[in-house]
C-alpha cells in the first residue's frame, strides 16, 4: 500500500485564550457556555504535520479522532475542510466525567479498532485541562513508543521516523520505529486555512445524531455521498469495559478549584550597587520567584 | 485572532442584497452544476452560504497573515534576484496561505477548476484583503486576466492557460503602459509579429509600471497590424514565463504599495498566443479588463477606508488632551462623520456597480449557450449600460475618497500619525495610487461624463427616487428630488452651450453632481434594511447637498471666456 495511514487525536475545547469576565463560574469551574468551542491549538499543528506528511506521499490518510459531545462533530468538519480524509466522532452518555485516564482507555480502543496504521499525531496539551497525559496514556495503554513535543516530523519511511523535538535548552532529534505515537508541541508550525473547495464539498458532512435533528436541508445527498456521513462511535462500538470508563473509571477527583488573581503588590527601589543586587538575588530565589 | 470578514457586518449586509438573489442563480445557471462537482452549491441558500464561509476563510487569512506581515512587507519590498522577482518574504507566506486556501480562480467557472463565485463576492474578498495589505491586493487581484482569458480566448487557451491559475496558483500580470502610452493606451507601439515559419505571434518591446510584471501568465497589448497609429492596430496576446524571453530591467522604488513590484520589462522575441481576434485587442478585450480592474480599484480604495477610519476611531476615543477624549470635540467628530460617510456611501457604491456588473457579464456568458429571449437582450442591455456608467464613477470616488480618508485619519492621529510606528502613515501612502493607475481620476472623468450626457445617472436616479421608502426616511429623499432638479438643470446648462472645452472644464463638478445624489440614494436604500444606515445617509446627504450647490454656484457664474484666466 503507498503512503502512509494516520491518525490525528484532536480536542474540542472551550477557547481560553479569550477569557472575558464571565468565563469562570462563583464555584471556580469553566463557564463552557461563555466561551466558543475550538479545535485545541497543539491538535491543529499535529494535524498539520499529518497533512504535510500526506501532501509530500500520495495514498496517505489521516483520520481524525476525537472525542466529546454531539457538537464536537465539528471539530471533525474543520479537520475535513483541511484535507483530513475522514473523522470519527467517540461520543455517548457512559463517557461522561472522564479523566485523563478514562479518556485514554476510550481513544485507546477506538485506535485499536482502526488498526493498522503507522502514525498516530497528537497535541502535546489541551487548552482547557492542560494536563498533556492523554496522548502518553494512550501509547502506554495500546503499547507503542511515544515521542513528545515534536515540532517537526523531519523524515518518515515505512520502518522509522524522525522527529526534531522542542526541549527547553534546545532541540534533539530522535529516530524510532512505526507505528509510533508523537505529540506535536506549539512551537510548530501553524496549521494551514481552511480549504474553499473542500469546505463546499464537507460542508454538509454530519453524524448519525445530527441528521436525526433534521434541520439539514441536504439529507438526500448523504446516500449519493457517503463521505458526508461522520462516523459516530459508542461505548458499545468500541467494546469498553463500563468500570473503565466515566466517572467510575476516573480515579481523579478535583478537592477544590481556587481562582488566583496575581496582582503586584509593593514595589522597591534598587540601586545598581553589586550587593543590592547581589540581595535582591536572593531574596527571589528564597520564595521561589526563580530557581 | 482576527477575521476581517466576520468583524465587519456592512460587507455581510451588501451580500444579503435583494438582487443577489437573481445575481446567484444566473451565475449557476439554475444550479446546473450540482450534481456534477461535489463543491458546486444546491440552491441559493446554499451557495450564499458557501459565499459567507469562504469570505471567512479570506478574512480569516486576512486577519491573521496577510496584515500581521504588512508593516514587514513594506519595508522589505521585492528585489531582483537572478532576473526574477523575489516578493518579500510576507508576501511570498500570504500568496502561498491564498493558493493553499484555494482562493486563486475564485470566479472561473468550475470546468477549469474555478470556484465560479459571483463577481460581487470577489469583489468583497478583494475589499477584505486590501484592508489588510493594498499591496499585496494588486498581486492576489490580479486574477482578474484570468477572468479575460475565460471570456474572450480560444477553448484551447483557456484549457492551457485557466487550470494554471485554480490548480497551479499561477499569478498574473497585465503588460499595457509604456514610456510614451499611459493614459493614451492607443499610442502603444510594443510590436507584436507573425512568424510565418513557426506559426507563431512573436513579441518586442518594452513595457513600463507593470504591476506583478513576472507574473506567471501575462496578458500583453501589442501592435499587430503594421501602419497603423491607433486603437485599430492593437491585440491581445497571452504569454507564458516558462518561456524565459523577458529581461526584467527594474522594478521601481515607489510612495506607497511596496510589496507590490512594478517593474520596467523588455521582451525579446517572446513567443505568445494571440487572445481572440486580431484588432481588439484595446477596443474590446482591454476595456474589458480594465473595467474589471476599475472594480478592483473600487474595492481597494474600500479596504484601505476601512482599515484607516478604523484606527483613526480608535486612537480618538483612546487619545486624551484638555482633560477629555479627543472624539468629543466637534472638529475630531466631525471629521471622523465624514470619513465615515465617505467610507459608507463608496462601498455601497461599489456593490451596487459590482452587482450591474454581474447581472450584465451573466448574461453574456449565457450567450455562448444560446440566443437571448428579447426580453434578456434588452435587459442585458440596460445593466450593461449602468455597469459601463457606473464604473469610472465608483473608481473615480472611491480612489479619491480614499486619499481623503487616509489624509484625516492622519489628522485625527496628530504627530503620531506622522510617524512609522502607526499604520496610518502606511495607509497614506498606500492610498495615494488609487486614483492614479487604472486610469487616473481625470480618464475616469472622461469615461463618466458619457453618464451625464445620456442621462444614464438621471435614469437610474429616477428608478431609486420611486423606492419604497420607511416613513422617517422620507425627507432623505425629498432633499434628494431637489438636488436631482438642481444637478438636470445645471448639467443641461452646460451641454447646450455646445463648448466641448467648457463641457470638460465642469465635467469632473458634474459627474461628482451626480455620484452624490446615487449615493445619498443607496444609502437611504441601506437604511432601509439597518438602522445604523441612518444616521450615516443623513450626515452625508446633507454635507452632498451643500457641496452641489457650491458646485451649481460655481458652473453657472463661470462662461468660455473665464476660462482664459485659469489656462495655465
Ligand atoms: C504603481 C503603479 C502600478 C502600475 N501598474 C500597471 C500595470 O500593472 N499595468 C499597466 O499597464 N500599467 C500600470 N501602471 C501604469 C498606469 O496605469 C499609468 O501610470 C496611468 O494610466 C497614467 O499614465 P501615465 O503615468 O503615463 O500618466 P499620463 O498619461 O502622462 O498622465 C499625466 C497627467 O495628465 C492627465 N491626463 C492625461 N490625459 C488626459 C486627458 N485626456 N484629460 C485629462 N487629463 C489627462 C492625467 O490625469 C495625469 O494627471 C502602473 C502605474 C503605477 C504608478
Ligand atoms: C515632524 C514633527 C516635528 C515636531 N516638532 C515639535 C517641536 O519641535 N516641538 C513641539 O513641542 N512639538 C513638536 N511636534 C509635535 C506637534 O506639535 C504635535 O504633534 C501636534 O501639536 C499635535 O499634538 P499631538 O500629536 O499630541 O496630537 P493630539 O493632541 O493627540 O491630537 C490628535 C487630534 O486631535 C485634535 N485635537 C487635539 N486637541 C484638540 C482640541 N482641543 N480641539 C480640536 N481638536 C483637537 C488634533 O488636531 C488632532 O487632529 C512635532 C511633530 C512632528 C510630526
Amino acid at each position: 500500500m503507498k503512503g502512509y495511514k494516520i491518525i490525528v487525536l484532536a480536542k474540542q475545547v472551550p477557547d481560553t485564550r479569550n477569557v472575558g469576565k464571565d468565563a469562570m463560574k462563583a464555584n471556580g469551574t469553566v463557564n463552557r457556555a461563555a466561551l466558543p468551542a475550538v479545535f485545541n491549538p497543539e491538535d491543529l499543528k499535529a494535524l498539520e504535520q499529518a497533512l504535510r506528511i500526506k501532501d509530500e506521499n500520495p495514498g496517505t490518510t489521516v483520520t481524525l479522532l476525537t472525542m466529546g459531545p454531539g457538537r464536537a462533530a465539528e471539530i471533525i468538519r474543520e479537520g475535513l475542510y483541511r484535507g483530513a480524509d475522514d473523522g470519527i466522532l467517540i461520543t455517548d452518555r457512559k463517557f461522561a466525567g472522564s479523566d485523563t485516564l478514562a479518556t485514554s482507555y476510550a481513544i485507546s480502543l477506538a485506535i485499536k479498532k482502526l488498526s493498522p496504521y503507522d502514525l498516530i499525531l497528537s497535541g502535546r496539551q489541551a487548552i482547557d485541562g492542560d494536563t498533556a497525559q492523554v496522548g502518553p496514556q494512550a501509547a502506554e495503554k495500546i503499547g507503542i513508543p511515544q515521542i513528545t513535543y515534536c515540532e517537526e516530523v523531519v523524515a518518515i519511511t515505512k520502518k522509522s521516523i524522525q522527529i526534531k523535538r522542542r526541549l527547553e535548552r534546545g532541540v534533539e532529534t530522535v529516530e524510532a520505529p512505526l507505528p509510533v505515537l508523537v505529540t506535536v508541541h506549539g512551537s510548530a508550525p501553524d496549521c494551514r486555512s481552511r480549504n474553499a473547495k473542500l469546505l463546499m464539498k464537507y460542508k454538509h458532512a454530519e453524524t448519525v445524531t445530527e441528521r436525526q435533528d433534521g434541520t439539514d436541508d441536504y439529507l438526500e445527498l448523504h446516500d449519493a455521498r457517503p463521505y458526508l456521513n461522520i462516523h459516530e462511535w459508542t461505548v458499545d462500538d468500541l467494546n469498553a469495559d463500563e468500570e473503565w470508563l466515566g466517572l467510575s473509571g476516573s480515579p481523579t477527583k478535583v478537592k477544590k478549584v481556587t481562582n488566583v488573581v496575581f496582582t503586584a503588590k509593593e514595589s522597591k527601589v534598587l540601586g545598581d550597587k553589586d550587593d543590592e543586587i547581589e540581595e535582591l538575588i536572593q531574596e527571589l530565589l528564597e520564595n521561589h520567584t526563580i530557581g | 485572532m482576527s477575521n476581517f470578514y466576520s468583524d465587519n457586518k456592512h460587507i455581510k449586509f451588501h451580500l444579503g442584497h435583494p438582487l443577489m438573489k437573481k445575481i446567484i442563480s444566473m451565475r449557476e445557471m439554475d444550479f446546473a452544476d450540482k450534481d456534477n462537482f461535489e463543491y458546486a452549491p444546491r440552491d441559493f441558500e446554499d451557495a450564499i452560504d458557501s459565499y459567507e464561509k469562504v469570505l471567512e476563510i479570506v478574512g480569516e487569512i486576512a486577519g491573521d497573515i496577510i496584515s500581521e506581515n504588512a508593516e514587514a512587507v513594506d519595508k522589505e519590498g521585492p528585489s531582483i534576484v537572478n532576473n526574477e522577482v523575489k516578493y518579500a518574504k510576507g508576501t511570498q507566506e500570504n500568496y502561498d496561505a491564498l493558493k493553499q486556501a484555494g482562493l486563486i480562480g475564485l470566479s472561473l467557472p468550475r470546468k477549469y477548476g474555478g470556484l465560479n463565485f459571483a463577481n460581487t463576492a470577489f469583489v468583497m474578498a478583494n475589499e477584505i484583503v486590501a484592508r489588510a495589505d493594498a499591496g499585496f491586493a494588486n498581486i492576489w487581484g490580479l486574477q482578474d486576466c484570468a477572468e479575460t482569458i475565460n471570456d474572450f480566448a480560444s477553448e484551447d487557451i483557456k484549457e492551457e492557460f485557466l487550470p494554471k491559475f485554480s490548480y497551479g496558483g499561477a499569478t498574473g500580470a497585465m503588460d499595457l503602459t509604456e514610456p510614451d502610452a499611459g493614459s493614451d493606451l492607443q499610442a502603444v507601439q510594443f510590436k507584436a509579429t507573425y512568424d510565418q515559419e513557426n506559426d507563431q505571434w512573436i513579441l518586442n518591446g518594452v513595457k513600463r509600471f507593470i504591476t506583478n510584471g513576472d507574473a506567471d501568465i501575462s496578458l500583453v497589448l501589442a501592435r499587430s497590424e503594421e501602419d497603423t497609429q491607433d486603437a485599430r492596430g492593437l491585440s491581445l496576446y497571452v504569454y507564458d514565463r516558462s518561456h524565459k524571453a523577458v529581461t526584467i530591467r527594474r522594478i521601481e522604488n515607489k510612495l506607497g504599495i511596496k510589496g507590490s513590484p512594478t517593474c520596467e520589462l523588455v521582451f525579446k522575441n517572446a513567443p505568445a498566443k494571440l487572445i481572440g481576434s486580431r484588432k481588439f485587442g484595446l477596443i474590446k478585450y482591454v476595456m474589458s479588463l480594465m473595467n474589471a480592474a476599475r472594480l478592483g480599484i473600487g474595492a481597494q480604495s474600500v479596504g484601505i477606508a476601512e482599515a484607516a477610519y478604523r484606527e483613526a476611531l480608535k486612537y480618538a476615543q483612546e487619545r486624551s488632551q484638555f482633560g477629555k477624549e479627543i472624539i468629543q470635540f466637534p472638529a475630531v467628530y466631525e471629521m471622523l462623520s465624514v470619513m465615515k460617510g465617505k467610507l459608507f456611501s463608496s462601498r455601497s457604491l461599489l456593490y451596487e456597480t459590482s452587482r450591474f456588473v454581474d447581472i450584465y457579464k451573466s448574461y453574456q456568458r449565457i450567450t455562448d449557450d444560446r440566443k437571448l429571449e428579447p426580453e434578456e437582450r434588452k435587459e442585458m442591455k440596460k445593466y450593461q449600460k449602468l455597469a459601463d456608467g457606473f464604473t469610472p464613477l465608483l473608481k473615480m470616488i472611491s480612489s479619491e475618497y480614499c486619499n481623503q480618508i487616509a489624509y484625516d485619519a492622519i489628522q485625527v492621529h496628530g504627530g503620531t500619525g506622522y510617524m512609522k510606528d502607526f499604520p496610518v502613515e502606511r495607509l497614506f501612502r498606500d492610498a495615494r495610487i488609487t486614483s492614479i493607475y487604472e486610469g487616473t481620476t481625470q480618464l475616469q472623468v472622461v469615461a463618466a461624463i458619457k453618464g451625464v450626457t445620456s442621462n444614464i445617472f438621471l435614469d437610474r436616479i429616477k428608478e431609486y427616487e420611486k423606492e419604497s421608502l420607511r416613513p422617517e426616511l422620507v425627507f432623505l429623499r425629498k432633499i434628494l428630488i431637489k438636488m436631482t432638479a438642481e444637478y438636470e438643470q445645471t448639467a443641461q446648462n452646460v451641454i447646450e452651450m455646445k463648448d466641448d472645452e467648457l463641457l470638460d472644464f465642469h465635467a469632473r463638478r458634474l459627474v461628482e453632481m451626480a455620484g452624490n445624489i446615487i449615493m445619498g440614494y443607496l444609502l437611504t436604500l441601506d437604511a432601509m434594511q439597518d438602522d445604523e444606515y441612518q444616521n450615516v445617509a443623513e450626515a452625508f446627504i446633507r454635507r452632498a447637498e451643500a457641496n452641489n450647490k457650491e458646485k451649481v454656484y460655481y458652473i453657472n457664474s463661470t462662461e468660455q471666456r473665464d476660462l482664459g484666466i485659469i489656462k495655465q
